[in-house]
């Protein structure tokens, strides 16, 4: 017996946010999230970074790998902050890259490979605002291209 | 006159200041010694340098960010010394000249045998369009154009010029175009053939949806190229 299940896979936003923990870029690619304004997703952003950071302090640490020859001093283990948050009608996935920025991305709850959807936003970053010679580090992102190339990833034709 | 023996001599006898000729040793400050001549040659252990690499066969391919990061350099060092968007623009230029010229030497040795370098203004347009762009860029130029209204200016289109990939101009600068730079690579290969421009320059194609990153070349030649062309045209050649 056949029967078809409408997934309804969107993504909804994506947020970026600096290593100072400030809005860098902010745009929505589908309706289905609460309208807020300028200034609310400015809070938003700073409180995430907030609570990242303290997320990952009292994480607890992963148990040490038994091949590792023992340390000369016990090493702070590596641990990392909220990686998704997820409830009956979103899903946030964050990412935070080597450089200590941070990508938000709201999707609905049955988007399949958020994780790869990230870092292709990550890598469409990299290339379309780290080599634009017109863009200031840590300044909010207005790179046309990186919009384009943005939408034309995220928005379901 | 006795000459004088020293300096304070000739003040007192003299009331006048010390002439230039005058040489004390406290006049003087010791240049440091030159430093010892490092040379930046890189010979990794096969003992070869860059300079025994054969020239008739290019390099597989070159990362294409790599070239974004330092043209990247490039044109924020002349944004930051220049006061117009003309001006970076004429930076930009200046800085391809010179591989437009090299560029000319190592193409017609790549392409061998007994290739001259192009005499008749169509083959140095057609060489521009076809065998630099191919050097550069992997692939031809999309257009070459004459203008209708000026006999010495020539056009060459390309839809999207590599060095601007990853470039996005902001609103207030939406006139510059950075490939300014490849339009000096284009003047050095001019100028180097013997046909000299009055400059050439990089325009944005305007109202193309399907590629709006469309740029047009202005090539401007001189007056007395187009007159030895016609003389040559003329003559039957």
């Amino acid at each position: 017996m056949h029967y078809f299940t409408i997934t309804r896979s969107v993504v909804f936003a994506l947020l970026i946010i600096n290593k100072a923990g400030g809005l860098i870029f902010n745009r929505t690619f589908a309706p289905g999230l609460q309208k807020l304004d300028s200034n609310d997703y400015l809070i938003l952003a700073g409180t995430f970074h907030g609570i990242h950071a303290i997320s990952r302090s009292i994480n607890p640490a992963p148990p040490e790998p038994q091949t590792q020859p023992p340390a000369t001093h016990p090493r702070r283990p590596i641990t990392t902050g909220i990686e998704s948050l997820e409830s009956s009608h979103f899903r946030l996935t964050c990412y935070q890259t080597a450089t200590g920025v941070k990508f938000l991305l709201f999707t609905s709850p049955e988007q399949p490979n958020t994780e790869v959807v990230v870092r292709r936003c990550y890598e469409i970053f990299g290339d379309f605002v780290m080599k634009n010679p017109f863009y200031n580090l840590e300044m909010p992102v207005r790179v046309e291209k990186f919009e384009r190339a943005l939408a034309g990833y995220l928005v379901r034709p | 006159m006795p000459a004088p023996t020293t300096a304070t001599a000739t003040a007192t006898t003299n009331n006048n200041p010390p002439t230039p000729l005058d040489f004390k040793e406290s006049d003087t400050i010791p240049l440091p010694p030159p430093k010892p001549f490092q040379p930046s040659l890189r010979h990794p252990a096969s003992r070869k340098s860059i300079y025994d690499r054969a020239l008739s066969r290019p390099p597989s391919s070159t990362s294409l960010p790599a070239f974004a990061h330092l043209f990247n350099t490039l044109i924020t060092y002349h944004h930051a010394k220049s006061a117009s968007v003309s001006e970076i623009e004429g930076r930009l230029n200046r800085a391809g000249y010179p591989i437009g010229i090299k560029m000319l030497d190592l193409l017609l040795y790549r392409q061998g045998g007994k290739a001259v370098r192009p005499t008749r203004l169509l083959d140095l347009l057609q060489f521009v369009h076809g065998v630099l762009w191919r050097g550069l860029f992997g692939r031809a130029a999309d257009a070459l154009e004459q203008s209708t209204s000026k006999r010495e200016e020539y056009m060459i289109v390309d839809n999207e010029p590599v060095v601007n990939t990853y470039i996005s101009i902001p609103k207030e600068m939406s006139q510059l175009n950075c490939a300014a730079f490849v339009a000096g690579i284009i003047e050095g290969v001019c100028d180097a053939s013997g046909f000299g421009t009055e400059g050439v320059s990089a325009h944005w194609g305007e109202g193309d949806e399907m590629w709006p990153g469309k740029t047009i070349f202005l090539l401007r030649f001189q007056e007395k190229v187009v007159e030895r062309e016609e003389g040559i045209k003329a003559a039957g050649g």
